[in-house]
């Protein structure tokens, strides 16, 4: 099928301001949008910066937002987009470096600042072996273990767009994945930081984020149980 | 100038291997870790079906049956001494993972699950044995979660988005290595006692393939341009399972949990070629087997491809022909509720790219690139080693799928790369810091940056008539139609031709972009030329080896020779001229017989 592909243009060293580049070209339905950026590089514009990686939705490298939504490109088809008319933009709320690139720092900043790592200094099985772990305790955080911290979510939040400051649902996810864990005895700690002024309370439930996960990640349903957390000071 | 910048330890690469190897190093040394992706971008994330250990959680294992499977499934290329080692050291790496806090998929008792995988058993029974350790389908996400969250916890010092482009090496020491900074276009040299090599694999070079766009072996073609060899290249695992057309991987944990793989006729294929293990048969066998089958007229739709089926039907109506039965000896059934449980990602792939739902409906499958069993030679303390008698080139490491112990011979088993990264990412680190203590800090040669500039300056001048893509979609169909599941002398010869034909054809390569900032045409470019180079040392050692061994399969030489060919390759590279040695395979306690499954 023929299509209309505009993508966001941004070359620090040459432009003042960024641009679209439109391309018309011949695609089949179920090639990946990541596939349609490649097109561009190899017979339109070599280029046509981005990062991506493993291509199946894994590594979360290719985080954009198309036709006004958050994906990962290689795990949206155009089929999937219903349209012949494809807009590829940077994901918002952080800075643009150079067309799809945009600066990760601050978002994993954020993910540091919540202790994203099992703290518990109690001596190890004295048998040299695993800590035991029920499948029902291993199923209580299963869900946020998947997390591949693409941004998806935390660029598509209202209130990450609104300031910078505010610890995004990403690092709410991981904070959850080890709050939850039976085996970790840092959870009171981390929901001190979520507790402050930038944290899990800057949350307004817009349920962007669960839509934009490409992990399928319960991300409202998973902050919801980090507010009542919070609030109730049991972890449950 | 170069931004310069002192350690005692470099690791390049923020994979598993990597990550395993700064933790390990950072303990007592000074320690960074450079990587051209965020390291939770790196390859180890897309591993899926599990961790082979001996746990014995389930059923009755121990690490020795573990080493057979691993030298049997080699193909009897694999290192013993080695082995016995990486599957003595499996079981506490396990231990050690679950400590960090990955959080495997568990057992009723609170103790980790493991299932079914290819080549692994019961060396008394012959029937398969359930080894691997697993997180749902996806073990290798959290294996490089857990070990970027616990780089985190230790303060680890990251580099992240810088290209290494060339080792530094002086005196016959390594001194440290030369980056370019992908944000900004600027060099860096970081001075180091000791390097470790974790770039992962050279998967992009063929054209089906379930590998990251980020493979393209940068580790390999690096230390190769300074002199030191390549071992056993011709040995490349094409797993039997990757997405028609697409090469995404899918697991083999879909056959440990009872998937069957059906012909265009609708026959159990592999009954055929592996009368016991049938579909649980090692790698090289199944893709092997596909091939002989396409041959025969037997793939679907005459398009080289086959079904894999999981569906709860046939799960089942096999599981009773097999006799297969649960740990606690009741009949093996499945709902497709447990299905979906143990391979939610697998179903998430199927559904997003084929639109299928694999407890509905079978898999279109064909063999896909998959792993480098061949890349730089090392001990297993990782010491990278770089003639006929296994000489140690002091300050030089490597580690993880970039590396050739070699554990793996011509053949990998399912789950031993994850149990190969964490072992030996850790005995690296370990081996590193300890030599980076006991050592004088190198001097660094005269221009560090030269030979790294040298390169640049010619992408960056390059306004000739190539274009990247096209070479590099040529270099593709080329390997996978002639260095591919099943060789000839004919086909190697003129892949061989094709891949010189290519590499002068990129002398006149066009790169477009001139900027500084992330210019990543440029390092696209410098990527391909990686690959070209590893292609043809891998077509080169292919065409000499005239028998068949593992992945290395010879329509011209159909059997194994071990009167000729038990001996490893190593590639040296010198400008366009490839030259060929051999070394002996190390050989403890088990004679190579014939392999059958």
């Amino acid at each position: 099928m023929q299509i209309k592909l505009r993508v966001f243009r941004f070359d620090p060293e040459r432009d003042q301001k960024p641009r679209f580049d439109t391309f018309m070209m011949d695609v089949d339905p179920n090639d990946r949008v990541l596939d349609l950026l490649e097109y561009v590089k190899a017979d339109f514009d070599s280029t046509l910066a981005l990062r991506r990686s493993c291509a199946h939705g894994v590594c979360g490298s290719d985080a954009m937002r198309v036709n006004g939504r958050n994906y990962l490109a290689c795990k949206v088809l155009v089929k999937n987009l219903g349209t012949d008319q494809i807009t590829v933009e940077p994901i918002l709320g952080l800075k643009v470096i150079k067309d799809l690139i945009v600066d990760m720092k601050p978002f994993f900043d954020h993910y540091r600042s919540v202790l994203p790592y099992l703290i518990n200094d109690d001596p190890l099985p004295a048998d040299g072996k695993e800590r035991l772990q029920s499948p029902e305790q291993q199923l209580r955080f299963e869900d946020t273990t998947k997390c591949i911290l693409c941004a998806a979510c935390t660029t598509s939040c209202p209130s990450f767009w609104s300031d910078a400051n505010y610890v995004g649902p990403a690092a709410i996810v991981n904070a959850h994945r080890f709050i939850f864990d039976s085996r970790d005895k840092a959870g009171g700690k981390r929901l001190n930081i979520l507790n402050e002024q930038f944290g899990v309370w800057r949350c307004r439930t817009a349920f962007n984020c669960t839509e934009a996960c490409p992990r399928d990640i319960h991300i409202t349903q998973a902050i919801a149980e980090v507010k009542r957390a919070v609030n109730t000071g049991r972890i449950e | 100038m170069a931004n310069v910048h002192e350690f005692d330890v470099v690791v390049v690469g923020g994979g598993g291997a990597g990550l395993m190897a700064a933790m390990n190093a950072s303990k007592t040394a000074r320690t960074a870790v450079i990587s051209k992706l965020y390291p939770v971008r790196s390859h180890t994330g897309a591993a899926q079906g599990g961790i082979g250990a001996a746990l014995g959680n389930i059923e009755e294992d121990n690490p020795d049956w573990h080493t057979f499977d691993t030298v049997k499934g080699s193909d009897y290329l694999g290192d013993q001494d080695a082995i016995e080692f990486m599957c003595r050291e499996a079981v506490d790496a396990v231990y050690d993972l679950e400590h960090m806090g990955l959080p495997f998929t568990r057992n009723p008792d609170g103790r980790i699950a493991q299932r079914p995988f290819g080549g692994h058993t019961n060396n008394v029974t012959g029937k398969p044995v359930r080894r691997s350790c697993y997180a749902a389908d996806r073990t290798g996400h959290m294996i490089l979660q857990t070990l970027y969250q616990q780089c985190i916890k230790n303060n680890i010092l990251f580099y992240d988005e810088f290209q290494v482009m060339d080792v530094l090496i002086v005196d016959g020491k390594a001194a440290g290595v030369v980056a370019v900074e992908l944000a900004t276009g600027e060099l860096h040299v970081f001075h180091s006692k000791a390097v470790i090599i974790a770039t992962g694999g050279h998967g992009r070079i063929w054209e089906i393939t379930s590998n990251a766009y980020a493979y393209t072996g940068d580790g390999c073609a690096v230390v190769a341009r300074r002199g030191i060899p390549l071992e056993d290249m011709e040995f490349f695992q094409f797993h039997p399972t990757g997405i028609f057309k697409l090469g995404i991987l899918i697991t083999e944990a879909v056959r440990g949990e009872g998937g069957i793989l059906f012909n265009a006729k609708g026959e159990r294929f592999m009954e055929k070629y592996a009368p016991r293990i049938k579909d649980l048969a090692s790698r090289d066998v199944i893709s092997r087997s596909m091939y002989l089958e396409t041959r025969a007229g037997n793939d679907v739709n005459k398009q080289r491809f086959f079904y894999l089926d999981v569906t709860p039907e046939i799960v089942n109506k096999y599981a009773e022909i097999d006799g297969r039965t649960r740990p606690d000896g009741t009949p093996y059934r499945v709902t497709a509720e447990e299905i979906m449980s143990k391979i939610p990602d697998i179903a998430d792939f199927c559904l997003t790219y084929l639109g299928v739902d694999p407890t509905r409906q079978p898999i279109p499958v064909q063999p896909t690139a998959h792993y480098a069993m061949g890349g730089i030679p090392t001990n297993k303390f990782g010491q990278v080693v770089i003639d006929e008698q296994n000489t140690v080139l002091p300050g030089l490491y490597a580690a993880g799928e970039v590396a050739c112990v070699s554990v793996h011979g011509a053949n990998r088993l399912g789950t031993n790369s994850l149990v190969d990264l964490v072992v030996f990412g850790k005995h690296s680190g370990l081996h590193a810091a300890e030599y980076a203590l006991g050592a004088d800090m190198p001097s660094l040669p005269d221009d560090p940056t030269g030979f790294m500039r040298e390169q640049i300056d010619r992408l960056r001048a390059a306004s000739g008539s190539e274009n990247v893509a096209t070479l590099a979609r040529e270099l593709k169909v080329e390997m996978f139609d002639n260095v591919g599941v099943f060789r000839t002398q004919a086909g190697l010869e003129q892949a061989v031709v094709k891949v010189q034909e290519l590499r002068e054809r990129f002398k006149q390569v066009k790169v477009t972009d001139t900027g500084k900032v992330f210019n990543m045409e440029m390092m696209q470019a410098w990527e391909l030329g990686n690959m070209l180079d590893l292609a043809l040392i891998t077509a080169q050692s292919a065409l000499a080896r005239t028998e068949s061994r593992g992945a290395h399969a010879r329509d011209d030489y159909p059997a194994r020779d071990d009167a000729n060919w038990l001996k490893h390759t190593l590639a040296w590279m010198n400008g366009d001229e490839i030259s060929l040695g051999y070394k002996p395979v190390v050989i403890t306690q088990y004679a190579p017989k014939e392999r059958t499954y």
